[in-house]
């Protein structure tokens, strides 16, 4: 079993490698989206540090619907995602193996570069260590969320607006809790409760998402 | 073995074929045939699992092949329309994935085997979107040769292969049905397969 998901996390990362201007499409969306708000805003620090951290989690939300559209849809284009189905793996195990690589190509940048966006709004050191753990933990919820919804749309028309309305409302408890972390950081309440809940939301999304995922797959199929 | 019992299978709300009853043994090669449309792909997208049928069973050694899930993965091979080729991946890592999904510990060895024997060692080190529609066909039907699956369903497996490697698929089916496998397939050509057991299907719309 972890042979298998080694091998689909491999497979699909060599594969973004060798398409790296998807994954560069993403990261840059993301870093313009978050730089556009001190330009438009003004460079009233006060105004911006309490914008920052919903700004940047907003962009993260938007730049992870991005690259959903590409989760699965190469795979079911060229025919590999019937390999996949129809492998003697179980499919939960395949479907996370995609999942962790999709996180790995677009959601890790993210947090990586998030601190340096951060400062565009004046966010204290703390705020900006709370702000990539609150991204660490959020950001994987995102990925398996959206994989549900990408494999539910999959190979309909207008597939990814229809993916955007189903996922996005999911991602609001998300997007409260992340931005709401950094938020608790710099009014001093101290960001525990926030980590914890979407520490809380990252573990049943593991253990459900990937198998919701691999039926929905299953249906789009047929 | 293989066994339809009272199959039905519809597509967006039309009945395709109803009341299918077929078995398939151990070096048994069958031919399903029927015009257009007539629900050839969709039977055999029901016998490999990835289609529900309306009404019946499809069963593997009497238990049905929903319920046996990856052991029943592990004995069938489908090939379909889809060449299932990854324009980025070379034709040997195309089939180095498949054996590992596989679970096979010498995916390496026998894909190069398996590239040999379908004579694209020229093209292993070609991107799979550099290859042309027959070599991509080959690259296809290579995985049959990649393990030991018992039961192969083929759908229209000599499309765009010249002559020539239509007769070296002939033969790769009649060594595998002469080494107690089984074959589905569908097929618009006039391919002779010399089996002692070939058994056809017709489907009508």
């Amino acid at each position: 079993m972890w042979a298998a998901l080694r091998c689909v996390v491999m497979r699909d990362l060599t594969l973004a490698m060798r398409r790296r201007a998807d994954v560069l499409t993403t990261l840059f969306f993301f870093v313009i989206v978050v730089s556009l708000f001190p330009l438009g805003v003004g460079p009233e620090m006060d105004t911006l540090r309490l914008m920052g951290p919903g700004v940047v989690w907003v962009a993260a939300l938007l730049a992870s619907m991005l690259s959903l559209g590409r989760l699965f849809s190469g795979d079911y284009i060229d025919g590999t995602l019937e390999h996949l189905v129809l492998a003697p793996q179980p499919l939960t195990v395949l479907v996370l193996g995609k999942i962790a690589a999709h996180w790995l190509v677009s959601g890790l940048p993210l947090v990586l570069i998030a601190p340096l966006l951060g400062l565009q709004y004046g966010l204290s050191t703390d705020a900006l260590w709370v702000l990539v753990l609150s991204l660490i933990l959020g950001t994987p919820v995102l990925s398996l969320i959206g994989a549900v919804g990408a494999a539910l749309t999959l190979g309909l028309r207008g597939g990814g607006v229809l993916v955007s309305l189903l996922v996005l409302p999911l991602y609001i408890p998300v997007l409260i809790f992340g931005a709401g972390a950094v938020d608790a950081q710099v009014t001093g309440l101290g960001p525990q409760a926030h980590l914890s809940l979407l520490g809380a939301f990252l573990v049943p999304a593991l253990v459900f998402a990937p198998w919701a995922a691999g039926w929905a797959l299953r249906i789009s199929l047929e | 073995m293989l066994e339809v019992v009272d199959l039905a299978c519809e597509r967006g709300e039309r009945r395709l074929f109803q009341g299918l009853n077929f078995s398939l043994k151990a070096g048994e090669l069958l031919y399903v045939l029927g015009q257009n449309g007539s629900g050839k792909t969709t039977l055999l997208r029901t016998l490999c699992g990835l289609a529900w049928p309306a009404v019946g069973e499809v069963r593997w050694d009497g238990t049905e092949i929903r319920r046996l899930g990856d052991e029943y993965h592990r004995k069938m091979l489908y090939i379909g329309h889809l060449n299932g080729v990854k324009d980025d991946f070379t034709a040997f890592e195309n089939l180095r994935v498949t054996g590992q999904l596989a679970g096979y510990a010498d995916s390496e060895e026998r894909a190069l085997a398996a590239l040999r024997r379908m004579e694209l060692t020229a093209c292993a080190e070609l991107p799979g979107k550099v290859l042309s529609q027959g070599q991509r066909r080959r690259l296809a039907l290579a995985r049959l040769l990649l393990g030991d699956s018992r039961l192969w369903i083929l759908d229209e497996p000599f499309s765009a292969l010249d002559v020539k490697s239509v007769e070296g698929v002939q033969t790769v089916l009649s060594e595998h049905l002469d080494n107690g496998g089984m074959v589905v397939l569908t097929t618009h050509q006039e391919v002779e397969i010399t089996s002692r057991r070939a058994r056809h299907i017709h489907l009508s719309a």
